[in-house]
């Protein structure tokens, strides 16, 4: 049997949250003080997951960047394999908010998407 | 003559000029100084913002351009590239490409929000080496302009802004090293503590400030010491890092010049105007909203109150405007302030939103009027970094307002 600990981020209140597992089967959620706490904890160990947002460089604009966001949430341990292609890629307007810049980013399933409108 | 000049682009101006269009007044200006509209949230492209208005999570662009589409989808008129040089009641000047424009007006918005806290007001000794910036103006050069801002970096100051960029620098690629808060707690949300800092290891250093920065062209090292009760530097303390970067994310301060100078009573407490339930401020027909007003934690809170002050004006201008009597609202025992700081006696309904001035669990926050208490609510937590609000409803105000942290 393992334990890992977390601090819950749904309220200030942050409780100290300890996790008891066995591979992937939770034994107990202890510390928390809501139901919020529990369904943090087990999301957090089993797979937690991040929205990475970035900026893009741009070619052809007088903005020299453009915002983006991983839509849906890629997995943790992703974050920074998602970077490195971020920071690979160059755009060229017209972009609108909601465009997808690179589809299946880093083999993640999720898209990388304009956060921001790109004029000229 | 205007109906109303809004002065300020971001998301309480939006939020003050659409609420207005929305309550009859069709003949609005919203005076900006930047290249766009939207303000600061051009900037701040993390994701978090939209939660309570929009109840999906968006990214700063985002949730402004939920707002210019707003403003636009009315036809509210707008000037960018512009500086307000000086307001007085009914009057508003302005710089802009075309010249200088004096504007008349029924009603005045002041919306021009707030500015990073800078080094010269922490009294860090050293010498003045590039590489100092505050947290926001980093976010800026990184963001919107594309430049790296350094390799190695510590920050002071755990507000959300130094959370934000320690991870978007380290998504960057730079190294993090430390974030020293000098007080015993972080002023920055939960959320960014665990995201931000222990998402990447970035150890938070409680009860720590700068005592040195080294370098004279460009910044070698900074020392950081623990601080006693006092917050005085505890000698033997200091951990030196290597660094080529120092972000101060040490405070935000509304920025009140023009209301200053226009003769706008400002509390010492807030940094912002004195304002009764209208969110009108001493100057006849000059209203403020958002962080000009107080500093906000959250967007959605900018823009709530933005709307009443935009609904306010519009009352103003259309003359329905009631000005009668008015009670104090005081803060004591806990309580650091409040907005609005004066209620008029046939107000009825009001939202106050307040800050406390340490953290405080399982406590009560006690509305009295006069010596009656007329709501007690029960506090789980409450901390200095999340404005707290309390909604009265059908009062009769004939007696002054107190709110306090309690026990019971």
């Amino acid at each position: 049997m393992a334990k890992s600990e977390f601090i819950c981020i749904n309220c200030p209140l942050g409780c100290m949250l300890t996790v008891e597992y066995d591979g992937n089967e939770i034994i107990s959620v202890k510390g928390n003080t809501c139901p919020r706490g529990d369904k943090y904890a087990r999301q957090e160990l089993l797979a937690p997951k991040r929205t990475v947002t970035s900026t893009v460089r741009t070619e052809g604009s007088v903005h020299r960047r453009v915002s983006v966001k991983t839509v849906p949430e890629i997995p943790k341990k992703d974050i920074f394999r998602v970077m490195e292609e971020v920071k690979r890629t160059v755009v060229s307007p017209p972009l609108k908010i909601g465009d997808v810049i690179i589809h299946d980013i880093a083999d993640t399933g999720s898209d990388l998407v304009a956060t921001s409108d790109l004029g000229e | 003559m205007r109906e109303l000049v809004v002065i300020g682009g971001g998301a309480a101006g939006l939020a003050a000029a659409v609420s207005a269009y929305d309550s009859g007044i069709r003949d609005i200006l919203i005076v900006e100084r930047g290249t766009e509209l939207g303000g600061i949230l051009n900037q701040c492209i993390h994701n978090g913002f939209g939660l309570h208005t929009f109840k999906e999570e968006l990214t700063g662009p985002e949730y402004a351009s939920r707002f210019i589409k707003e403003a636009e989808e009315r036809g509210i008129e707008h000037v960018l590239g512009a500086m307000v040089i000086d307001i007085k009641p009914h009057c508003v000047t302005y710089v802009c490409p075309s010249g200088v424009v004096m504007e008349e007006t029924k009603a005045i918005i002041l919306t021009m929000g707030c500015r990073e806290r800078p080094r010269g007001a922490l009294n860090i000794p050293g010498y003045r080496p590039a590489g100092i910036f505050s947290a926001g103006t980093a976010q800026r050069l990184v963001n919107i302009e594309g430049y790296d801002v350094g390799k190695r970096i510590v920050i002071l100051g755990s507000g959300d802004i130094g959370l934000i960029m320690a991870r978007r620098l380290t998504l960057e690629g730079a190294k993090v090293l430390a974030v020293a808060e000098i007080m015993p707690y972080s002023g920055g949300l939960k959320r960014n503590i665990v995201q931000c800092l222990n998402d990447y290891s970035i150890p938070l250093y409680l009860s720590h400030t700068v005592v040195d920065i080294k370098g004279k062209e460009r910044v070698e090292g900074v020392t950081i010491a623990a601080v006693d009760e006092n917050r005085k530097p505890i000698k033997g303390s200091e951990i030196e890092f290597e660094c080529d970067t120092l972000l101060l994310s040490v405070g935000l301060l509304p920025e009140n010049e023009l209301s200053s100078k226009a003769g706008v009573a400002l509390s010492p407490v807030t940094n912002g105007p004195v304002v009764n339930d209208k969110l009108e401020t001493s100057l006849d027909g000059i209203f403020a909203a958002g962080n000009v007003l107080h500093v906000h934690d959250l967007v959605d809170y900018v823009s709530e109150e933005a709307a009443i002050a935009g609904r306010n004006a519009a009352e103003y201008i259309k003359g329905s405007f009631v000005e009668g009597e008015r009670v104090a609202v005081k803060a004591i025992n806990g309580v650091r302030y409040t907005i609005p700081q004066y209620i008029s006696k046939e107000a009825g309904s009001v939202t106050i939103r307040f800050r406390v001035s340490g953290v405080f669990e399982n406590k009560y926050i006690v509305v009295r009027k006069g010596d009656d208490v007329i709501k007690r609510i029960k506090k789980r937590i409450l901390t200095p970094g999340e404005m707290e609000k309390v909604e009265l409803s059908s009062v009769d105000f004939n007696d002054d307002i107190t709110l306090e942290v309690s026990n019971g």
